[in-house]
């Protein structure tokens, strides 16, 4: 590759997002402002290798990208548009590194505009501010890509024929956008997560980036602050979770010295500040219920009986199959395996037919109260389960 | 009257398709009970979840035996109409509400991590005449 290739591409991984975001604020367009952006990367690999490497490549790219936005506009005689006329005044401006995150952020409230679908706002939001593609969110979200596709090309015409405001919520809108916000990041950790091979391989760190972000800018936002304590703990454990030989390990069996101590630590310090602010929500609660785990580092014990007080109000304010599971394993690890059943069997067949974690927390609550049936669950775990390492790992609880 | 789950209820064929490593697995006695446990285990959940409708396994590729007309003469071939990397190693039918459902049951096959699974929508019976 010829090194203006490669400082393209370094540009490209870098700011796409932020230059795609200040583009997309100053004309109010997320559609043009890719296309912009994306010709003026092509006209980055002809010139560059011709003229050398320009001082700033991203201002470089971001001037291409106006200049392209203008041409088109003048080509639709949209000149009068105050939006475009803004366009010159600054035309020479490079972005700034302080107004960026900021940017970044905005253009994901966006995304999360009540008017936009639900199924496309996280999409929105990882193609818009991260730069992935529609074939590798639709293998993240496991939709097909050319359905994926239009949906993102259907969000991006309503933002532009629909006009959506590009400002930033107001204060009463805040927390339901903010929620959205925070799923997304949530989403694309968990995404990120499954695997260092998928095309979605840097969204862990996007993700965790992301949740650092929106904790500086909202400080006093309880749920950003339990949204980053819970993705800090998860991270604190990710080197524990599958052995040398790449064999999973489940918590239970996991050594806690291998638990990165600083991260929990940090994950601790933001579950406080969230407390203080009094704001309960899911994400704290969950948060709370890994910090109990992180417990054990210190005491050797795995506080149960907190562990099932968490997952019930969890159950109760944000009903979900994830937290009445959870909350039946924990019951059923307090010693109270007659409760944790009543729970599983209360939950409605046809939506735990297809959900493996039901299926798994059964066989092991059938473990712990010796009861019959549990090789059926296990089985039913071993069926729905995607990835091989805990395929393989299911398969060995048989015995 | 029809159940609440499947609104639209659609049929896919969801096409195995197998590595000749994975393939081998099934006779080699270290790795036949953990190939033959993950297919049953696979098949019992889309039976549990009521979506399976049809499905068989196939024999390897070297039973295959390929039939075409040319010029009105039978030519019968050895093998399978294409040689490629992975081959067709069985099938499932199943009935579900959407592409998405259908990709989410291909996801978890065993040759999902060691092959691929196609996807294709069943072609709906022609209007009547």
């Amino acid at each position: 590759m010829s090194d203006a290739a490669q400082a393209a591409e370094r540009v490209a991984r870098e700011c796409y997002g932020r230059l795609v975001a200040l583009l997309a604020w100053q004309w109010r367009d997320l559609a043009a402002a890719e296309d912009a952006l994306s010709e003026a990367f092509a006209a980055a690999l002809r010139t560059w290798p011709v003229q050398g490497l320009p001082t700033s490549p991203e201002a470089w790219l971001m001037a291409a990208a106006k200049r392209r936005l203008l041409h088109e506009a003048r080509h639709t005689r949209l000149t009068r548009n105050p939006n475009v006329t803004a366009l010159f005044d600054d035309d020479t401006a490079a972005p700034t590194t302080e107004a960026v995150p900021d940017v970044r952020l905005r253009l994901m409230f966006v995304c999360a505009h009540p008017a936009l679908a639900e199924n496309v706002r996280a999409p929105l939001m990882l193609q818009a501010v991260l730069g992935l593609d529609a074939q590798a969110i639709a293998s993240a979200f496991l939709v097909s890509p050319t359905a994926m596709a239009q949906r993102l090309v259907r969000a991006k015409a309503k933002i532009r024929e629909a006009g959506l405001r590009f400002d930033p919520p107001e204060a009463r809108e805040l927390p339901g956008r903010l929620a959205a916000v925070l799923e997304a990041i949530y989403a694309a950790y968990t995404l990120g997560r499954q695997g260092p091979d998928t095309p979605a391989g840097d969204l862990r760190e996007e993700a965790l980036f992301l949740a650092h972000l929106i904790v500086q800018l909202l400080p006093a936002q309880a749920e950003a602050q339990g949204l980053l304590a819970l993705l800090l703990h998860a991270e604190a454990r990710r080197g524990a979770q599958f052995d040398s030989g790449g064999r999973f390990v489940p918590l239970a069996a996991q050594d806690p010295a291998v638990w990165n101590a600083a991260l929990i630590d940090e994950a601790e310090a933001a579950l406080w500040a969230a407390s203080r602010l009094r704001q309960p929500g899911a994400f704290q609660i969950e948060a709370a219920i890994q910090s109990a785990h992180a417990q054990r580092r210190a005491t050797g014990q795995t506080p149960w009986h907190a562990i099932a007080q968490l997952y019930a109000s969890l159950a109760q304010h944000h009903p979900g199959l994830g937290a009445r599971t959870g909350y039946a394993v924990a019951l059923a690890e307090t010693g109270d395996s007659a409760s944790a059943m009543a729970v599983l069997d209360g939950l409605p067949p046809e939506a735990v037919a297809a959900y493996a974690p039901y299926w798994v927390a059964r066989a092991h609550v059938m473990r712990l109260a010796q009861a019959p049936g549990r090789a059926e669950a296990l089985q039913r775990a071993i069926g729905l389960t995607e990835d091989l390492r805990l395929r393989d790992f299911l398969a060995t609880q048989g015995g | 009257m029809r159940g609440p789950p499947t609104e639209n209820p659609m049929q896919f064929m969801l096409m195995n398709y197998e590595t000749a490593a994975e393939r081998d697995r099934r006779d080699d006695p270290a790795t036949a009970p953990a190939y033959w446990g993950a297919w049953t285990a696979y098949i019992g959940a889309l039976v549990g979840a009521g979506v399976f409708v049809s499905g068989n396994g196939l024999q390897p590729t070297h039973t295959a035996t390929t039939v075409r007309m040319t010029g009105g003469k039978r030519q019968v071939q050895d093998g399978p109409f294409a040689d490629t990397h992975e081959h067709l190693a069985g099938y499932s039918i199943v009935e579900v509400a959407s592409l998405d459902e259908a990709l989410e049951w291909a996801a978890r096959a065993p040759c999902a991590s060691a092959g691929s699974v196609e996807v294709r929508p069943v072609l709906p019976p022609p209007p009547a005449q």
